[in-house]
């Protein structure tokens, strides 16, 4: 079916579609949308969902965890700080293995106090275990909402999988929605070890340094699977529903001589900079980062890079160029640019590529 | 207690210390709630007692979870055996630091949800696995490791904040008479929504008495009236049986607190505040099961 849509809105009729048993939620602008909407699918009996309105974001991902093990599915949403709030059960759930969906609306963090897209809180979870997904529109956010389940439920990952769009750029614009008749493409969940009252055994309890270690190593490992889990699903969906996704959505990358690598919205926004700059003779793509955990393998040797990060690591770079230095060892152009929902538009991201430094770093409108 | 199942959900070897009460009190919480539980435990005694991977001393699922998401862990837990039309006993069994402090925010929402859980704090008054720090429920006067020179403020009341939720049900218990306790999670199980057991577990080494004293201890504090037994069903609360005799006329309360080593430091104003405190607390209880207030 063909509509318009926030990001919000597709992603909780995405939810909708999988048909989680369980949905616990505290609202956080600009989620709120998201669970307003599955509260009101369950209030109104168009989905058979527990909803739990917990009083605090640690709770909802405490209360996924608790449903989470009992082997049925289970969905959240949160932002920024409510994220930060859920922290340290972030690090439970992957640590238990448990295969709950979480969208992320990417926020700044505060203080100041701010409301607007950021990817701070969002890398502030870097480590915890999570698969992390970036979209660049309402159809995607809808599309990797539904892949999601099925990628952190598939008996290779059994990870959690947290869907991250950009605060109100993407949360709350609307764009068309095209939703898919989902038939068996996410089929019912099957945890190996969910509690069984008849087969009773200790979870998560203290573990000496060696199955410790081995349990680290397990999460790597299924980490490293998923590669193939995410290709396999996004060439399913792409088979079944026609939309191709993969680890970067790639933009007249081909000859480029210079790429932008970017995420989220901003990744739309450098495909329109790279449309002028071609026009302007210059060999320009955009590569749209979209998996950053597992974090995939470009293709940027023997062009020029300009990396824009938004977000920062106080104290030693942003965090996408960092990585990709240190997956790749290239050097790029650093561009930390829109903290806080800082407006930037095509052509400031054409001038990024036309004024590059390789080797540098620029604070937008601030160091320069 | 002939009417106590056989049945054992612990084994008869765990990493409990000596004369622990707070897993003779799971022992009988277990034997009450029957196979077909899920015990939801936070970091406390109970998380070292079950064993190290790939061992366990429980017969029952044990789910471990972080300090301050417990209740909020069993919330989603309970629904989600509700949603696969399961009717399994979900119980939280935590200690006083999870409970009345980090885990209060999580306890409070669940029970202003409804969840129908049990959950049961025992209180040993300290942060007991760790070497026995200050809680919020240490009493006024105890020494512990972070208290040196004995807790300078009052035990926290946990009873009257979760009697603040009106909950169908909830009761106190004491390690020192587990029929009683048994017979309150039978009834506490009985009933849908959200149930709280809160049991006072004396702790041997933390407490600084003999550990062949726990039952003593336990008996010591019903007594004196420093621990009240009762229930508060659909509001209405009725003190129990062994709680009788102190509510007309307790014990001195220097029986029990010159009994613990902890004690040891509380001058006579402490101990003369513990006794009006105490005097206080059976007033109100005594007017509450009247229905005067």
């Amino acid at each position: 079916m063909l509509m318009i849509s926030t990001g919000n809105k597709a992603i909780a009729a995405a939810v909708k579609q999988a048909r989680p048993s369980v949905v616990a939620a505290y609202p956080i602008t600009p989620q709120t949308e998201i669970i307003e909407q599955i509260a009101s699918y369950v209030a109104n009996g168009e989905v058979e969902t527990e909803y739990i309105p917990v009083e605090s974001e640690h709770s909802a991902m405490a209360a996924c965890i608790g449903a989470s093990v009992t082997g049925v599915r289970t969905f959240t949403a949160t932002s920024s700080h409510g994220l930060l709030y859920m922290h340290e059960m972030l690090h439970w759930a992957a640590g238990a293995r448990l295969p709950i969906v979480m969208a992320n609306v990417n926020r700044a963090v505060g203080p100041g106090w701010n409301t607007w897209a950021e990817h701070t809180d969002a890398f502030s979870q870097r480590d915890t275990g999570w698969l992390q997904v970036f979209v660049g529109t309402v159809q995607e956010a809808y599309d990797a909402t539904l892949m999601a389940f099925r990628i952190a439920e598939d008996e290779r990952v059994l990870l959690p999988v947290m869907v991250n769009l950009d605060g109100f750029t993407l949360s709350h614009i609307m764009q068309s929605l095209e939703t898919v008749d989902l038939g068996d493409f996410i089929p019912p969940t099957r945890l190996p070890y969910a509690i069984d009252v008849k087969n009773p055994m200790g979870y998560g309890p203290m573990t000496g340094p060696d199955d410790y270690f081995r349990f680290r190593w397990d999460i790597e490992r299924s980490m490293r699977d998923a590669r193939d889990v995410i290709r396999e699903t996004e060439e399913e969906f792409a088979r079944r529903f026609g939309r191709k996704y993969g680890p970067a959505e790639e933009y007249l990358c081909e000859d480029a001589e210079v790429v932008v690598v970017s995420m989220g919205t901003l990744g739309k926004e450098a495909e329109v900079a790279v449309d002028l700059l071609r026009k302007e003779g210059v060999k320009a793509g955009s590569m749209r980062l979209r998996w950053f955990r597992p974090f995939p393998d470009l293709d940027l040797k023997g062009r020029e890079v300009v990396v824009i990060d938004r977000d920062y690591s106080f104290g030693f770079g942003g965090v996408v160029a960092a990585s990709l230095k240190a997956k790749t060892g290239i050097e790029c152009y650093n561009v930390i640019a829109g903290l806080g929902g800082q407006e930037v538009t095509y052509d400031d991201i054409a001038d990024f590529v036309r004024n590059r430094r390789i080797g540098e770093e620029m604070w937008f409108g601030v160091s320069e | 207690m002939s009417e106590i199942p056989k049945e054992e959900y612990i084994t008869t070897c765990t990493a409990a210390c000596a004369g622990c009460s707070s897993s003779l009190s799971l022992r009988y919480v277990l034997k009450a709630a029957g196979p077909d539980t899920v015990l939801v435990v936070p970091a406390c005694c109970t998380s070292v007692i079950q064993g190290m991977y790939p061992n366990t001393s429980f017969n029952v699922p044990v789910y471990n979870i972080a300090f301050a998401a417990a209740a909020a862990c069993a919330s989603g837990m309970s629904k989600a055996f509700k949603s696969a039309g399961k009717k399994t006993n979900v119980i939280v069994y935590a200690g006083d630091g999870g409970t009345v402090d980090i885990g209060i925010q999580a306890l409070s929402g669940a029970f202003e949800r409804g969840t129908n859980f049990l959950y049961i704090c025992y209180d040993n008054e300290a942060y007991g696995n760790t070497g026995m720090q200050r809680s919020g429920a240490t009493p006024l006067g105890a020494l512990t490791t972070t208290t040196p020179a004995g807790k300078t403020e009052t035990k926290k009341d946990l009873d009257q904040i979760v009697a603040a939720h009106n909950p169908p049900y909830m009761a106190t218990a004491c390690s020192a008479y587990p029929l009683d306790l048994y017979k309150k999670v039978k009834k506490a199980l009985s009933i849908e929504g959200p149930k709280f057991i809160h049991i006072l577990a004396p702790c041997p080494p933390g407490w600084r008495y003999n550990s062949d004293k726990t039952i003593e201890i336990g008996k010591l504090a019903v007594k004196t009236g420093s621990w009240v037994l009762y229930e508060r069903e659909y509001g209405k609360l009725t003190v129990s049986g062994p709680s009788r005799t102190a509510l007309k006329k307790p014990h001195p309360i220097e029986e029990y607190i010159r009994a613990q080593g902890r004690f040891k430091k509380a001058t006579p104003e402490i101990v003369a505040e513990l006794q009006q405190s105490i005097e206080k607390n059976l007033a109100r209880i005594k007017k509450e099961e009247e229905g005067i207030c």
